[in-house]
């Protein structure tokens, strides 16, 4: 017999203010289930799990729990219905125990005060059962990552949990961890609760799911069962149509030959939890492109080449010279420049008006005795106003009210006013307009051939192949190959991340 | 069509000069100015006698001199995300330090004096400002260790007592005149100047506001922000060295007891008063300057007024916590929505 | 051991070891006497500190607790004297008053987002004012009550005694510990304390749970001041002027965490005590002067706060960490209980 459905989607629509989030999304998890949600930023996961657990209401469409809709109550209501979630950013207490964090707001009592001896015997025997032996009377922050989520797994389960929803738990954990992650979710399983995993691991899809749902630009895409799914087609649903090839695009790539030396060579270069060691070397007047999906340690190298966390091994040469960076003070002074991707909270001052943003990286640059003028100031923002094409009414006014698109110029203007001889751009182009967007990448283009050294992160592989000279391809955080030449295509890239599973 | 666009030119004009920051500061202060007018004609009266200025606007400016200093350096501390609660303190132990170098006649070089009431001063807002950045304490708890051993420090200095003291050239900083006008508010004012033309001239102001608005972001574009931060606690504890200098210069004595006790919650109060948002970010320097005033003019205006002076706390407090919810996006959005719900009845 | 108890035990031992110092230099202060004059006279401060623990814990603050005092002081006196009120119906008013003061607080705090410091802030010029305002002077209070209270004593052996204000103190103290430890508002000041918006998650109702602190750290406040007035036989309005600053500094030396969620109530208790010796032993001595007790509580305040400060940023934690992560999974499954 085909087992029950608990979880129906089905038709949802969520709008914000001048974004479509989510339009006619369906999802359907029966019971015993664990199915992937994947898709890449901006896909509309997130929203729609806060459709689901209650955090937004949906705009139209309809959410059922074991037949019975949900849709339009409160969070809170929903987690006693039976939704629970855990989020890689684990919600508990940090400062408190183990027990009380399982127990908080429904404590046992015995003569009108909370028992705890009762509730510590109950937590173990919850948490053993789920064959995770702690002490329960320790404090949460005591234990890693890993054993907070599978005691809030078990916190949720306790609290009658029919549905799971983990969001994207595994994203720090290490191959040891996820393993005993997997365990437990194998164990909920078998007691028939039904489980959605979202991830940006393809390799732990195929180890742990049964089905997969697929969203891309707040679209359903496609819904199926892991084996009539190979990576290599759910590569595909997931970054859309696009086995054009676009190695015909004309772009002439620059082939190094062995004599040139690179600007920036970091070798053996790696983090626990971020990125294993690999090496980088990126040269002058060409651009090195960071291919793989989201997650796959493409951001958290960036931000150890620029100083932002140190490295724990590796060294960096900048031009042969051996330099270690203690902050990203340091690395701009050696020429480097970093646009990260969130805009919001790494990029954007909000307050400060465009021309303050524009300046400021030149300014740290020069320290804070030396003044940029207001007349070189004027300057620099008329420039890049006129260059990068940036539309404000003014350049005096708080930046956060400019467009996206803008705001995203406005930091690239920081950064080449600078004058740097290295740029690093993470996902430059996410969340702004076509048009912008065009203009970004032409830009990206032009400033290659001026002699800049380039770095792209993207998930969009088409701009990947449009602009690389060569391609390093980075996945579950190991940098597994280097394209170059003709082997620069979307489907040569997409491949080798289906392809190469982890070691 | 012309008067209609020519009225709405106009209401634009004046949204634009409510929403400006010094709007509502100067508005308040000059309804208090207004009232001592009515209420005694004279008040802006200005005499000179012995080539010294008199006058109730006079005395506001010289009693409101030393939370004007403090005032100064908590904006920008504050403007960073932080606060100082060891001003007080401070000032008690730069008073200390002055008037136990003049009375053991120690040090009787008026520059050295100052010197070295500023030169402790520094010290004591270096410790904090490494506290801060380098300990990563948070501000208001790092600064409340100051705040409680600091005055203790003072009177160890003192030995307890109120050191009196005769120094004809350190008595000039609180004492003393320049063309007439008291040598404190001189004194401010020239703060005031300089620290603006610094803040104007070097880079110091931007990055202040950078790190208080988005740190995060600052640190990306390279902003180093101990170093800022530590300046900035630096700079708020010699404008708290200098308040102390001119209040013991002014009684001639230290009082490592009271001298400026609870000033620090003035200076902030100030601070708050003048626009500043405690989160930190755009700070304003000049409508700090009009909430000190504010808020003396406030103490003034009930003193001369005959009310007793007890009520000027209970003024401060409802002042404080007016401008405060006026400030709070919850507060306004319930305003709205009561609005909005009045006119939708009236419908 | 847990690292939640490190602090506490750090409390204790200062402590003990000032208690020994102070017993080895003098003669006469390892008595009983000294102990219980030790409670006598920090009473009032232990009761409030005891409310300020709760504001703490849940991550706030309260400057107002010193003009509390002062201002409970005052107005017992002079309900009391000028309007021959019963001392116990002056009580309960001044007690109800105080908790719906605390409550406004809270609302302006917690509904509003005001910053706690700032309102608080405001509370305590308003009530320093008010104090003001009811009476400049000094009231003595010569009801006869009074005198019973001051009569009041159970004779501890050693030549020590339980005076009323320490009675009131410890049933405060006993009321407070299970408040914090087995009730669910106790725990949940903890989890507030601890992360606010996980706290929301997970079910707990942070604005009653905020709002219900500040009450009732005011009530605890102005009963601190009742008992302040035991001390005094008087209302004074610039009583226990900075005395928040004591509060405060006795919760953070008393092991409470002063960015909320980590501490006991019983820290406090230390926390005040360590004060207390350190004045006893000041006094003893006459050669110290009063002063090196607020640079010694500085000291003490660096040392908790840097030692808060490197326990939560994980240089103390990191040997447990790796401990403890190792005791899951992989060990052999527990199938017996399926």
């Amino acid at each position: 017999m085909e087992p029950k459905s608990i979880l129906k989607v089905s038709q949802l629509n969520k709008s914000f203010p001048g974004v479509k989030a989510l339009s006619q999304v369906q999802l359907e998890l029966r019971e015993g289930e664990i199915m992937a949600l994947l898709g890449g930023n901006g896909a509309g996961k997130s929203t729609l799990i806060k459709c689901i657990t209650g955090v937004y209401t949906s705009d139209g469409g309809s959410i059922s729990l074991s037949g019975q809709s949900i849709r339009g109550l409160s969070a809170e209501e929903i987690i006693l219905k039976g939704i629970s979630t855990v989020h890689q950013e684990v919600n508990l207490i940090p400062t408190l125990s183990v027990a009380e964090n399982i127990y908080l707001g429904r404590q046992p009592y015995r003569f009108g005060l909370i028992d705890w001896a009762k509730m510590n015997t109950n937590a173990e025997e919850l948490l053993s059962s789920m064959k995770v032996f702690i002490d329960v009377t320790a404090t949460l922050n005591d234990y890693s990552i890993a054993v907070q989520q599978m005691i809030a797994i078990a916190r949720g389960v306790d609290m009658s949990a029919k549905v799971l929803i983990l969001d994207e738990p595994t994203a720090s954990l290490d191959n040891k961890e996820v393993e005993q992650l997997f365990t437990l979710m194998r164990e909920l399983k078998s007691r028939g609760i039904g489980i959605v995993f979202v991830t940006h691991f393809l390799d732990q899809v195929y180890d742990v799911c049964d089905q997969i749902t697929v969203l891309r630009n707040g679209q359903f895409v496609a819904s199926s069962s892991v084996d009539e799914l190979p990576q290599i087609e759910l590569i595909n649903l997931m970054l859309g149509k696009q086995i054009s090839n676009k190695n015909s695009s004309g772009k002439s790539r620059h082939t190094t030959d062995s004599n040139s030396k690179p600007f920036l060579s970091a070798s053996n270069i790696g983090r626990k939890g971020m990125i294993n060691p690999c090496d980088v070397n990126i040269y002058s007047g060409q651009t090195l492109g960071l291919g793989g999906l989201l997650g796959s340690g493409r951001t958290e190298l960036a931000k150890l080449l620029f100083g932002i966390v140190k490295p724990e091994q590796g060294t960096i040469q900048i031009e042969g010279e051996v330099k270690a960076f203690g902050s990203p003070h340091d690395a701009i002074q050696e020429g480097l420049a970093f646009c990260p991707e969130d805009r919001k909270v790494e990029g954007i001052i909000g307050e400060l008006s465009v021309l303050e943003n524009m300046v400021l990286a030149l300014q740290a640059k020069q320290g804070w005795f030396r003044m940029i003028g207001p007349k070189e100031q004027k300057e620099i923002g008329k420039k890049f106003v006129r260059s990068l094409n940036i539309v404000t009414s003014d350049i005096n006014k708080p930046v956060k009210e400019l467009s996206g698109g803008n705001q995203q110029k406005v930091i690239l203007a920081r950064w080449l006013a600078s004058g740097p001889s290295l740029l690093i751009l993470d996902e430059p182009t996410r969340g702004i307009d076509v048009g912008a967007k065009s203009e970004i990448l032409q830009i990206i283009d032009g400033l290659c051939k001026q002699g800049m050294a380039l770095m792209v992160i993207s998930s969009e592989l088409d701009e990947i192949v449009e602009f690389s000279d060569r391609v390093s391809v980075l996945k579950d955080h190991n940098m597994i190959a280097e394209l170059t030449g003709k082997d620069i295509s979307t489907q040569k890239l997409m491949e080798t991340i289906a392809h190469e599973g982890r070691d | 069509m012309l008067t209609i666009s020519d009225r709405k030119e106009k209401t634009i004009v004046l949204k634009e000069i409510m929403q400006s920051r010094l709007f509502w500061p100067i508005f308040v202060l000059l309804l208090l100015l207004a009232f001592n007018l009515i209420n005694d004609p004279s008040f802006f009266a200005i005499e000179i006698k012995q080539g010294r200025l008199f006058g109730s606007v006079i005395d506001i400016l010289n009693r409101a001199a030393p939370i004007a200093l403090l005032a100064l350096g908590m904006t920008l501390v504050i403007a960073t995300g932080g606060i100082d609660l060891s001003v007080g303190a401070v000032i008690a132990i730069s008073g200390a330090v002055c008037a136990y170098l003049i009375q053991n006649e120690i040090v009787t070089s008026t520059p050295l004096i100052i010197l070295a009431g500023i030169g402790v001063a520094l010290i004591a807002g270096l410790w904090n400002g490494i506290l801060v950045s380098i300990l990563g304490i948070q501000p208001i708890i790092a600064t409340l260790i100051l705040m409680v051993a600091g005055r203790g420090i003072a009177q160890l200095i003192t030995g307890g007592q109120i050191l009196t003291f005769d120094h004809v050239g350190f008595e000039f900083i609180g004492g003393g005149t320049l063309f007439g006008i008291p040598f404190s508010i001189v004194l401010v004012v020239l703060t005031y100047g300089v620290t603006f033309l610094v803040l104007r001239k070097t880079a110091l102001g931007l990055f202040i506001a950078s790190i208080g608005a988005n740190p995060t972001a600052s640190y990306f574009a390279g902003i180093r922000e101990p170093q800022i931060k530590i300046l900035v606690y630096m700079f708020s504890g010699l404008c708290a060295g200098l308040a102390g200098m001119i209040l013991t210069s002014d009684i001639q004595g230290a009082d490592a007891n009271n001298a400026g006790l609870w000033s620090e919650l003035d200076a902030i109060l100030a601070v708050v008063v003048g626009g500043t948002a405690l989160t930190g970010g755009r700070y304003y320097i000049g409508p700090t300057l009009i909430g000190v005033l504010i808020l003396q003019t406030m103490t003034t205006t009930i003193l001369t007024n005959g009310l007793p002076v007890q009520f000027t706390h209970i003024v401060k407090a409802a002042v404080v916590i007016l401008v405060m919810l006026i400030m709070s996006p919850q507060f306004r959005g319930e305003l709205n929505r009561l609005r909005t719900n009045k006119t939708k009845e009236i419908i | 051991m847990k690292t939640r108890y490190l602090p506490l035990i750090a409390t204790i031992i200062v402590f003990v070891s000032l208690y020994l110092w102070g017993a080895l230099q003098f003669d006469n202060f390892f008595s009983m006497r000294v102990f219980t004059n030790l409670f006598t006279d920090n009473a009032f401060l232990v009761i409030t500190a005891i409310g300020m623990t709760f504001v703490i814990l849940s991550g706030g603050i309260d400057l107002s607790v010193g003009s509390m005092i002062a201002c409970v002081g005052v107005s017992v006196a002079v309900l009391i004297e000028h309007y021959q009120f019963h001392p116990i119906l002056a009580f309960t008013i001044v007690l109800i008053s105080a908790w719906m003061f605390g409550t406004f607080m809270g609302i302006l705090i917690e509904r509003y987002k005001l910053p706690p410091f700032i309102v608080t802030l405001a509370g305590m010029f308003f009530l320093r004012g008010l104090s003001f305002v009811i009476s400049i002077e000094s009231i003595p209070i010569t009801h006869p009550f009074y005198d019973e209270i001051a009569d009041f004593s159970i004779p501890v052996i050693g030549g020590g005694n339980l005076t009323a204000s320490t009675v009131i103190m410890l049933i405060v103290l006993i009321i407070a510990v299970f408040l914090a430890h087995y009730t669910r508002f106790g725990r949940n000041v903890y989890a507030v304390g601890g992360n606010e918006s996980s706290a929301r998650l997970l079910g707990v109702p942070v604005s009653r749970t905020i709002i219900n602190t500040y009450a009732f750290n005011s009530f605890l406040a102005a009963l601190s001041g009742i008992v302040f007035s035991f001390y005094t036989f008087s209302g004074y309005s610039l009583a226990a002027m900075g005395l928040e600053l004591d509060a405060i500094a006795s919760v953070v030396i008393g092991g409470t965490l002063l960015t909320g969620g980590v501490g006991f109530v019983v820290g406090t208790v230390f926390g005040v005590l360590i004060q207390g010796v350190i004045q006893t032993i000041i006094s003893f001595d006459g050669t110290l002067n009063s002063w090196w007790t607020k640079i010694f509580i500085g000291l003490l305040l660096f040392v908790f706060i840097a030692m808060q400060r490197l326990i939560s940023s994980g240089h103390i934690l990191v040997y447990f960490k790796n401990m403890k992560g190792r005791v899951i999974g992989d060990t052999k499954a527990d199938t017996t209980r399926y």
